[in-house]
């Protein structure tokens, strides 16, 4: 995938993705502090109780993909600039995408099983 | 009086002279000393110099060549920063030798001479160019116009630009190619692929140049996987320079044309008519 897309582009998807995810995360650090009972929130029942809050699954979700995303292919960008030749370089591409894919993977099902939309 | 003497590269930099203090009317002048050719471990040797005020630290070099080692291996040519052939590192930081005053230095009476970092070491202060000129000849430097016919040299003429034009990328026009800002480069260190600050303010350079219409070719050249994307700006290109070129505004706006911030669309300049102008 990355192989088939410009460095360019790759790295406006970076940039978009990191100005996103600043954006998301402060919603939801705002939405966690502006909660009465914040102490409360790691709570299981308010913690599924968030899981079932539908804007909020998809604030999740896209706070998940962006820094997945964003931060796979910040330390793609590391690894590249750590040795230089072609093996290293197409193993470290195949890596990130597979360990971003991995990660938005794993995460998604979490808010699936935890929000119910998986049991049939 | 003159002296020299061996030192180990620990002890090189012990002289906390002030810059006030320089009455002396000499200075102590290290000099790296080192083949690749042969396995002999680098030294600084030292020589005392008895200085003038206008003396530069080629000059110095020079000195010392002539009086006390003429084995010093130093690449020098015309002695006005014009042609970027004697760039070392002087008290650590890259600078033409023969643009840097004695006067000028911070470091007090010792000045240590070293070769420029990221190029291969050949002797000495003398230092292998051949990749920097290669990442130079990958940006395609020069001007590319195929609707200008320059077969017929009836119709040879010159393209018109207005100084606005010419604005665009006349601070660039100015690189010597000496190297410092390839030096100074932190990306450079790590990235051996990366083409350095003064290939890709010469793409831009040539990109911005409204003579030029093969500007999406050399977008191409540049937005490579260790290309102009591993730029960290940290700006230490733009801060050696001894010509007041400015590599890291270069790679910014280079940039700002492939994520399409800025417009890519340029107006190519037109020939002069020789015909209808005699």
């Amino acid at each position: 995938m990355i192989g088939m897309l410009k460095e360019g582009q790759i790295m406006k998807i970076h940039y978009i993705t990191g100005i996103a995810a600043l954006f998301v995360v402060a919603v939801h650090i705002i939405v966690r502090l502006i909660t009465p009972s914040f102490s409360l929130s790691l709570v299981y029942e308010n913690v599924i109780k968030n899981y079932h809050n539908t804007p909020y699954i998809i604030l999740l979700e896209s706070i998940l993909i962006l820094v997945a995303i964003h931060g796979f292919n910040g330390l793609r960008i590391i690894l590249l600039e750590l040795r230089q030749n072609k093996p290293w370089e197409d193993g470290v591409a195949i890596f990130t995408i597979a360990a971003t894919i991995a990660l938005i993977a794993y995460g998604t099902r979490t808010i699936i099983v935890a929000s119910g939309l998986g049991l049939g | 009086m003159l002296g020299k003497k061996n030192r180990g590269i620990d002890d090189s930099r012990k002289d906390n002279t002030t810059h006030s203090e320089l009455t002396h009317k000499t200075v102590i002048l290290n000099v790296y000393r080192a083949n690749a050719r042969k396995d002999d471990s680098p030294r600084y040797d030292t020589f005392e110099i008895p200085v003038q005020r206008w003396m530069t630290v080629l000059d110095a070099l020079l000195f010392a060549k002539s009086y006390s080692d003429s084995s010093i291996g130093i690449r020098y040519s015309c002695r006005m920063a014009s042609c970027g052939s004697c760039g070392m590192k002087i008290n650590g930081i890259p600078r033409l030798a023969c643009y840097t005053k004695i006067s000028e230095l911070s470091g007090g009476r010792t000045i240590t001479c070293e070769p420029l970092s990221n190029f291969p070491l050949i002797r000495d202060l003398v230092t292998d160019f051949s990749q920097f000129f290669e990442r130079h000849k990958e940006m395609a430097p020069f001007i590319r116009n195929d609707n200008a016919n320059i077969t017929d040299e009836t119709m040879l003429s010159e393209f018109k630009q207005s100084p606005k034009d010419v604005d665009q990328y006349l601070q660039f026009s100015y690189c010597i190619k000496c190297g410092l800002c390839y030096s100074a480069c932190p990306t450079v260190a790590t990235d051996t692929r990366f083409p350095g600050p003064q290939a890709l303010s010469q793409a831009y350079r040539y990109y911005a140049d409204t003579r030029d219409n093969s500007s999406i070719q050399r977008l191409n050249i540049a937005d490579d996987r260790h290309g102009i994307w591993r730029c960290h700006f940290a700006g230490s290109c733009s801060a050696v320079c001894p010509k007041g070129v400015d590599p890291a505004l270069g790679i910014q706006l280079l940039r700002g044309h492939l994520m399409g911030f800025s417009r890519n669309e340029k107006k190519i300049a037109e020939l002069r008519d020789p015909v209808s102008e005699q």
